[in-house]
């Protein structure tokens, strides 16, 4: 599933990230990597963006960017 | 003796508190660097170590040296010394976040590449420990190899021990041993190193090779075209041996950080709930963040509308009153003239913005500082992305509904260049407050009298919606064509609430009104004086008699009957109040002694506006307007329109004051000037036939076109560059050219 499939509140391991060489990059950067967990905060009121939690860092993405991000959800 | 001064440059994350720890060090002593082609601001400040002066340069805050832009480009030149006529820093300070070291460790072991002695300054302790992260800072010097320093920055704590440390590193100049990034990785970036010109560091070889399409790699290979060549094939053999371009460089990095956190940092096993957590869950909420936004917005847009408008018309007030002191001191001539409407009227003109821009700007830095502004850009973001914007262009925008010169400036929030150029480019689109004299006059004259009572209101709702969708739809044509590309990420930090500094709200509120008075002032009050000579000049009519001379006494000569029907006027006004107060109609005889004492007023000032319409209509701006008619008569306006227009090119709202003297009417009485030009184009046989659509014309070309000096020189500022101010004006002028004449030739068909 990807990133984008994901509910609010529901937590998740990033498994990879695809798209292109720059959008890796910058996550990696923000702290966003493979084998992270990560929380699906919440979706903009406009239904785009999404927020996303990765310890105590906070991300505001596209979902078109966040289709790109592939994770295994936590088990509840 | 005092030693030779350091240059030492701040790097760190947006959000770790690194302009706090700037303003701390360097207090007033310091100023906007000066850099060729950097459109974002980088501070210089200094402050003494002992007996040394430290030279501090607040570079801005970014979350890693691959540069992506030309300006973070400048940024990583300038931090390796190769940035001509500036020197190399002696020590740079890695400011991070002791709450979110694990992310903020990233750019140090990037910095620590860079060959010059770092300081690891380590902020906001007290917020960490609160949240019950324990930092054993010994061991992080351990692990890292560098100097650790904790700080408090907003509350001043650690500023000696990190001045101390700076020294110490620049002492030793020993640079970091950085961590090791695969072997295969170094050996390409080594290999590349011989084509890329004599003495390019390794560093840049390895952002080369790391950074796909960056700033580096576009650098580099516009001037080797083989190399794009070269570097894919080492990128595929890296891909191949197991080390993935740019995922090699993250695991190393995060490898070795892991490695540190391990050893220096404790979290709580639980991650305690935040203030964040509480404050978002209402603020970025579908309901009551949707509210809370359209209220902030809201009270955002009328402070800079009812707010500034008291202190905007005590300019206007202040140089009326200075005007009619030189007046009274000085000779009428060239000199007075240049000084009362010339320079007086430039210089109120420039400050008039003053009020706007700091009210804007001490909001802006204010939501900015406590967290929100990103919050807004979330929200906003999707209906900007609709015509190739970002969340953050919204404000600006909705600022330049006011005024488009704060509105410009509120746009160095947008990080990404084509973003904040494609928002800067249609910010004058949005009908701003300049406009309003012009569609009140017009409206007044042609759609109060005998018309429904909803009409006037209409028509100007609809000037404002033209800005509404013509921004958009320009903006969308832009980023399509000229500033094609970089939207693909938008990938953007929600940092955590913070209660705002007053101290650097008022810093950025004075920074922006000094920088605009200071670097777009002299551009608007030149364009002024340029205007008043073209409107003044020549001053003698074909006899030779200057315009002045024939004036004054004539002036002087009428002075008592103006005085008398003056005193008429305003005593029967005073008369007429009640009845208009209670909505009782006006007794007839009353209604009719005030149309008469307007008369009488009219004709004693008549014999001098007569002269004054001669002489601007003789005058070099006059004969250019006359000549270019022909240019005018598709939108439906003689020469007087023409050259009222051409007269406003510094303000919009000049053309009301410019009209007055073209059709020889009195400033004082708003409603003559609408009837003055009724009458005068009801004698024409177009004009008075279309007076309607001939209205509208002017009022749609006011709505898409550009004059406003102000605003070109703000973005001439914004932009560093002459080419993006002559591409804004001559593009809305044409639009609005346009615009007018098919808004006229369909409304002559329609009302034909």
């Amino acid at each position: 599933m990807s990133l984008s499939d994901l509910l609010p509140g529901q937590r998740a391991t990033v498994l990879a990230v695809a798209g292109n060489a720059a959008l890796i990059q910058r996550l990696a950067e923000m702290g966003l990597l493979e084998g992270d967990e990560i929380e699906f905060v919440t979706t903009a009121p406009l239904g785009d963006p999404i927020e996303i939690r990765i310890g105590d860092t906070r991300l505001s993405l596209r979902k078109a960017d966040a289709a790109l991000i592939s994770v295994a959800a936590v088990g509840e | 003796m005092p030693s030779k001064p350091l240059t030492v440059a701040l790097v760190g994350n947006p959000n770790a508190g690194k302009s706090t720890l700037f303003n701390a060090l360097s207090g007033l002593r310091q100023h906007v660097g000066n850099y060729p082609g950097v459109t974002v601001e980088m501070k210089t400040g200094t402050c003494a170590a002992g007996e040394t002066t430290l030279h501090l340069i607040d570079l801005p805050g970014t979350y890693s040296l691959a540069a992506r832009s030309p300006d973070e480009m400048v940024a990583v030149e300038l931090l390796l010394g190769r940035v001509p006529n500036e020197p190399p820093p002696d020590v740079i300070v890695s400011v991070v976040d002791a709450s979110n070291l694990g992310r903020h460790l990233y750019l140090t072991t990037q910095l620590m590449e860079l060959g010059v002695p770092v300081v690891l300054a380590v902020n906001m302790t007290d917020v960490a420990a609160a949240g019950g992260t324990v930092i054993d800072f010994a061991a992080l010097a351990r692990e890292t190899g560098l100097p650790v320093v904790p700080l408090q920055a907003n509350k001043g704590v650690g500023l000696d021990q990190l001045k101390a440390a700076i020294l110490d590193a620049a002492a030793t100049g020993k640079p970091p041993t950085p961590p090791p990034l695969p072997d295969a990785v170094e050996r390409e970036a080594e290999a590349l190193r011989p084509t890329l010109g004599e003495g390019t560091p390794i560093f840049l070889a390895r952002r080369l090779l790391l950074d796909v399409g960056g700033s580096t790699e576009q650098h580099f290979t516009a001037t080797n075209p083989g190399l794009l060549e070269q570097l894919k094939a080492a990128r595929v053999r890296l891909a191949d041996s197991g080390c993935p371009i740019p995922a090699a460089e993250a695991k190393a990095r995060y490898g070795f950080i892991r490695a540190v956190t391990a050893k220096a940092v404790v979290v709580p096993a639980v991650r305690p709930k935040t203030w964040t957590d509480s404050l978002d869950r209402v603020l970025i909420h579908k309901l009551w963040g949707t509210l809370t936004f359209l209220l902030l917005m809201f009270v955002l847009f009328q402070s800079i509308f009812v707010l500034a408008e008291p202190l905007m018309n005590g300019f206007d007030v202040g140089s009326e009153w200075l005007s009619g002191q030189v007046e009274d001191v000085m000779s009428p001539g060239p000199l007075r003239s240049l000084l009362t409407e010339g320079i007086i009227a430039g210089v109120g003109g420039v400050l008039k913005f003053l009020p706007q821009i700091l009210i804007l700007f001490a909001a802006i830095a204010f939501l900015e500082d406590c967290g929100y502004m990103t919050r807004a850009a979330f929200l906003m973001d999707r209906l900007m992305s609709r015509c190739g914007l970002s969340g953050k262009s919204f404000i600006p925008l909705l600022s330049s509904v006011a005024c488009a010169v704060p509105g410009i400036m509120a746009t160095r929030v947008i990080e990404n260049r084509r973003d904040r150029l494609a928002t800067i480019l249609v910010a004058p689109l949005m009908s701003c407050s300049a406009r309003l004299p012009v569609y009140s006059l017009l409206i007044a004259a042609f759609f109060t009298k005998d018309r429904p009572f909803w009409l006037p209101g209409l028509v100007l709702f609809g000037m404002y919606m033209i800005g509404f969708i013509v921004a958009p739809v320009v903006a969308l044509l832009l980023r399509r064509s000229l500033l094609r590309g970089g939207t693909s990420t938008f990938v953007m930090e929600l940092p955590a609430y913070k209660r705002p500094s007053l101290v650097m709200v008022v810093r950025r509120m004075m920074d922006a009104g000094w920088a605009f008075v200071r670097r777009a002032g002299t551009l608007i009050l030149f364009s002024m004086i340029l205007v008043w000579t073209v409107l003044y000049f020549p001053n003698t009519d074909a006899t030779g008699t200057k315009y002045e001379d024939r004036i004054e006494p004539l002036k002087e000569q009428l002075q008592p009957a103006l005085d008398a029907a003056t005193e008429k006027r305003d005593e029967l006004l005073e008369q007429i109040a009640p009845f208009v107060k209670s909505k009782v109609e006006v007794p007839k005889e009353l209604a009719a002694a005030l149309e008469r004492a307007k008369a009488e007023r009219a004709a004693a000032l008549k014999p001098v506006n007569d002269i004054r319409a001669e002489w601007k209509r003789n005058s070099y701006l006059g004969q250019l307007g006359r000549w270019m008619e022909p240019a005018f008569e598709p939108l439906g306006w003689d020469w007087k329109i023409g050259t009222a227009t051409l007269a406003s090119f510094p303000a919009r709202e000049v053309i009301v004051g410019t009209m007055n003297i073209l059709y020889a009417t009195d400033e004082e009485d708003g409603g003559q000037l609408g009837s003055a030009i009724q009458t005068d184009w009801a004698a024409h046989p177009t004009r008075g036939v279309y007076g309607v659509p001939v209205a509208l014309s002017v009022m749609v070309f006011f709505a898409l076109c550009c004059q406003c000096v102000s605003t070109l020189a703000v973005i001439r500022r914004e932009t560093r560059s002459w080419w993006w101010p002559v591409f804004t004006f001559t593009y809305m002028t044409a639009l609005a050219y346009v615009a007018a004449l098919l808004t006229f030739q369909l409304g002559k068909l329609i009302a034909g």
